[in-house]
């Protein structure tokens, strides 16, 4: 017999799914002005989870009235009364973590493991770290008393859908702003639930408004002439459309937009933890990461090592249900963005780059992609440029350090980066030739609600999180 | 299930000599230890505790349960050991559960070598092996003679299998021959005039040790000295079997493996008290290394406690109740 690791799915029971939601617009729940109305499914079963309301560009300045309305209070409130409310918010939602877990891995198809694992705390910590700022606000390095922009317009993407609510919602009342936030179209339910916590945790009426719908719904977020601050997190093609859409009006912007990231990995490497390494920067969440490691770049003198290693390691991936907390990866997203992956990876094949996967049965009904690599990568091919946002490698070489630095840097976009070296000074070389926001250093995918995130070029401009997540939300 | 140790084969004992120029001298030895890839503490530590997060449940359970028990060297190791004490220890190794004739026996029985005689007696044609600490364990503080004349004496009482610590000051002051010669020297002292050999198991007190690159070192050290099995610690120190330590010791076999084709044993032990912490090492032995390491042969427990818990946790499986500390027998 061997060591087969029986089921062990988590109980969908904690979490109470309602038929049809409403959008949440000044402490209410209420249908869409024009009663439209679309389906979310769960990817890995194509099982509809629920309806929700598609709001329309009434609905969107009916949201932005509310929240200018709520502005004037909230902005008011001293900071520290600010803080109980987020406090309390971070705290219930400490206290539901786990149907929210379940909740994200049923809409979003990321195993539970990763959603109560990585999210969910992560969710929390970015409540209480902008808790922790908001009475503090004197002493954030922007002069003393820095005045909230007003109502935030947020666009959060579906790969995180609720650690990108946080990252947009927490700085924004942290800064006393109110917000008008619209969540993906395929996943919008956990923001839905989190209208719920706000109510739950008694915030007024207006500082949050939760408006789903597609990307109409967004656009006329993004137009409306009283929204003073605008945040998206999502593709490059619709950041563009979002600057321009901006430009020549006074709305404040932070976009957070794809990557390509290089993870490059020296001879002299930690190489078992490079592996783990190298395996989380790719195929957590599906790949689904902006920052994924979606290049790895290996010294040619231990490239057949590291991709032997990488391949057994890639052989003991659990791809399935993602309510299994074996699960290791979970379902694609959406048909959509299923159909994209494949079209890519094939464009890998037929350009000449060679493919591999392990052997892994892959469930019949929902969305799957199994764990890919393409080895004979060069910079001439469409897979190490094209953001692929899928559980797909490409490996390149490089001989010396400044080819690596010449490689990792070749590429319009410049979110993130890893570098994998046991020499200290290597290590920080390299960290200050790389054009990328975040450089991970002997690990890949780490973060923390203290520490800034954002992009070069194509990634977008601004940061998230840490204290220069505040400036993006304050009148400096 | 009598426990068979597998002799190297031939042609893997030639690949083993084809890597004898790392070992021709102190250069080229420390060279080679030095080289290896190094160890992100960090990096090692969350690998570890997320394989700590797989679940096990219902059948799987099950077959963990019972492979545990089977893997286990049930200890005494006590000053105050007794002829009567070891007795008792075999007999609960034998049928460790006396409600249920189905649990499989353990491993081993692991005693000072003066009680080897004893526990073989009592052990009979169970099948059940005796493990023996040799080499002036656990401080291994002794002349080589002396560690020798231990060893010898263990193996002529009957011992199946030799736990022999290191000269850890040695290790730590860099000299790497002198542990290398010293293993083999042990090695050499489990022959068997029938030209048969105790199995050796190397002791390395990781806890001494400290960091995970000279874990690593010493892995490779006691390989290619010849040692089948290599194990964490005496369970006498503060820090013993850890999960990130084992996992690593796991990779270097792994390695070692890959580069001679000799498979070589690992046996964590101190500390592992509970079926979930079992498991969670089983768990890390399927994903490093596999099915051929997944039996008694080549994965043991080093434990004295653990066995209660298994067996508690067996019978809530075949009950569906908890029983307690009073359905499963003190020694």
């Amino acid at each position: 017999m061997t060591f087969d690791y029986a089921p062990a799915p988590e109980s969908r029971a904690v979490v109470d799914i309602a038929p049809s939601y409403g959008l949440f617009v000044d402490g209410e729940f209420a249908p869409a002005s024009d009663g439209k109305v679309f389906k979310t499914v769960s990817p890995s079963t194509e099982e509809v989870l629920s309806e929700v309301a598609q709001a329309s560009a009434d609905d969107v300045d009916r949201a932005v009235k509310a929240a200018r309305k709520a502005f004037e209070k909230w902005s008011a409130l001293p900071g520290a009364e600010r803080a109980k409310y987020l406090f309390r918010i971070a705290r219930i939602i400490q206290e539901r973590s786990r149907e929210l877990a379940v909740l994200e891995s049923l809409d979003n198809g990321k195993p539970i493991r990763e959603s109560r694992d990585a999210d969910l705390p992560l969710v929390a910590a970015h409540f209480f770290y902008y808790a922790g700022w908001a009475d503090k606000l004197d002493h954030a390095g922007y002069g003393a008393n820095p005045r909230p922009l007003g109502v935030a317009g947020q666009v959060i993407p579906w790969n995180f859908p609720l650690l990108m609510l946080a990252w947009k919602i927490a700085p924004a009342l942290a800064t006393g702003n109110t917000v008008v936030l619209k969540p993906a179209e395929t996943t919008p339910l956990s923001a839905l639930f989190f209208a719920d916590i706000c109510r739950q945790a008694g915030l007024p009426k207006g500082v949050v408004n939760i408006l789903t719908g597609d990307g109409s719904t967004g656009a006329a977020l993004v137009a409306h002439p009283d929204v003073n601050k605008v945040a998206f997190t999502g593709s490059t093609e619709v950041g563009k459309a979002i600057a321009r859409t901006v430009a020549g009006t006074d709305k404040k912007v932070t976009l957070e937009l794809g990557g390509k990231a290089a993870n490059i990995v020296f001879d002299d490497a930690p190489l078992d933890q490079a592996v783990e390494g190298i395996v989380n920067g790719i195929f957590f969440n599906q790949g689904h990461v902006c920052c994924a490691g979606s290049r790895l770049l290996v010294q040619e003198s231990v490239a057949d090592e590291v991709l032997d290693a990488l391949k057994r390691r890639m052989r003991t991936l659990r791809v399935g249900d993602p309510l299994d907390k074996n699960t290791d990866i979970g379902a694609i997203n959406s048909a959509e963005q299923l159909a994209r992956i494949t079209a890519l990876a094939d464009a890998g094949e037929a350009e000449g780059a060679e493919r591999w996967s392990p052997s892994c049965e892959l469930p019949t009904t929902g969305y799957w992609f199994a764990p890919t690599l393409f080895t004979g990568v060069t910079q001439a091919h469409r897979i190490a440029r094209e953001e692929i946002f899928g559980p797909v490698l490409s490996v390149l070489t490089f001989r010396t350090p400044a080819e690596a630095v010449e490689k990792a840097n070749n590429t319009p976009y410049g979110l993130s980066a890893g570098i994998w070296t046991e020499k200290g000074s290597r290590m920080l070389w390299m960290a200050n030739q790389l054009r990328a926001g975040v450089i991970w250093s002997n690990t890949f995918n780490k973060f923390d609600p203290a520490s800034p995130f954002g992009g070069y070029q194509e990634s977008g401009y601004g940061r998230e999180g840490g204290r220069h997540g505040l400036e993006a939300y304050l009148n400096v | 299930m009598p426990i068979t140790v597998p002799a190297y084969g031939k042609e893997a004992a030639g690949r083993l000599a084809s890597m004898a120029d790392v070992t021709a001298d102190d250069g080229a030895l420390r060279r080679f230890l030095h080289g290896l890839p190094g160890v992100d503490a960090v990096g090692l530590q969350a690998r570890a505790a997320t394989l700590g997060t797989r679940s096990i449940k219902t059948t799987a359970k099950a077959y963990a349960i019972d492979l545990a028990i089977s893997m286990i060297d049930l200890t005494t190791l006590e000053g105050a050991d007794t002829p009567g004490k070891v007795r008792a220890l075999c007999a609960k190794g034998i049928h460790p559960d006396p409600t249920d004739r189905t649990s499989p026996k353990v491993a081993a029985i692991c005693v000072y070598p003066d009680m080897v005689a004893t526990a073989k007696e009592a052990l009979g044609d169970s099948g059940i092996h005796v493990a023996s600490v040799a080499t002036a364990f656990p401080a291994g503080r002794a002349a080589l003679p002396v560690k020798l004349a231990d060893t010898r004496d263990a193996v002529a009482a009957g011992a199946d299998e030799i736990d022999m610590v290191i000269d850890r000051g040695a290790f730590l002051s860099g000299r790497y021959m002198d542990v290398f010669e010293e293993i083999k020297a042990v090695k050499e002292a489990c022959a068997r005039p029938d030209g048969s050999a105790a199995h050796l198991k190397v002791i390395f007190e990781t806890g001494e040790l400290q960091t995970y690159d000279n874990v690593r070192r010493v892995s490779w050290l006691a390989m290619l000295a010849g040692a089948d099995f290599i194990k964490t610690s005496t369970g006498k120190v503060a820090v013993n079997a850890t999960p990130p330590v084992t996992l690593l010791m796991l990779e270097a076999v792994r390695d070692f493996h890959a580069a001679t084709g000799v498979q070589v044993g690992v046996k964590p032990a101190g500390g592992i008290r509970t079926t979930k912490d079992a498991i969670k090492y089983l768990v890390m032995v399927n994903e490093t290394l596999g099915e051929p390491w997944l039996t008694a042969d080549w994965f043991r427990f080093g434990a004295s406690s653990l066995l209660n818990d298994l067996l508690m946790q067996r019978q809530k499986l075949s009950t569906g109740r908890y029983s307690g500390p009073d359905y499963v027998t003190v020694d």
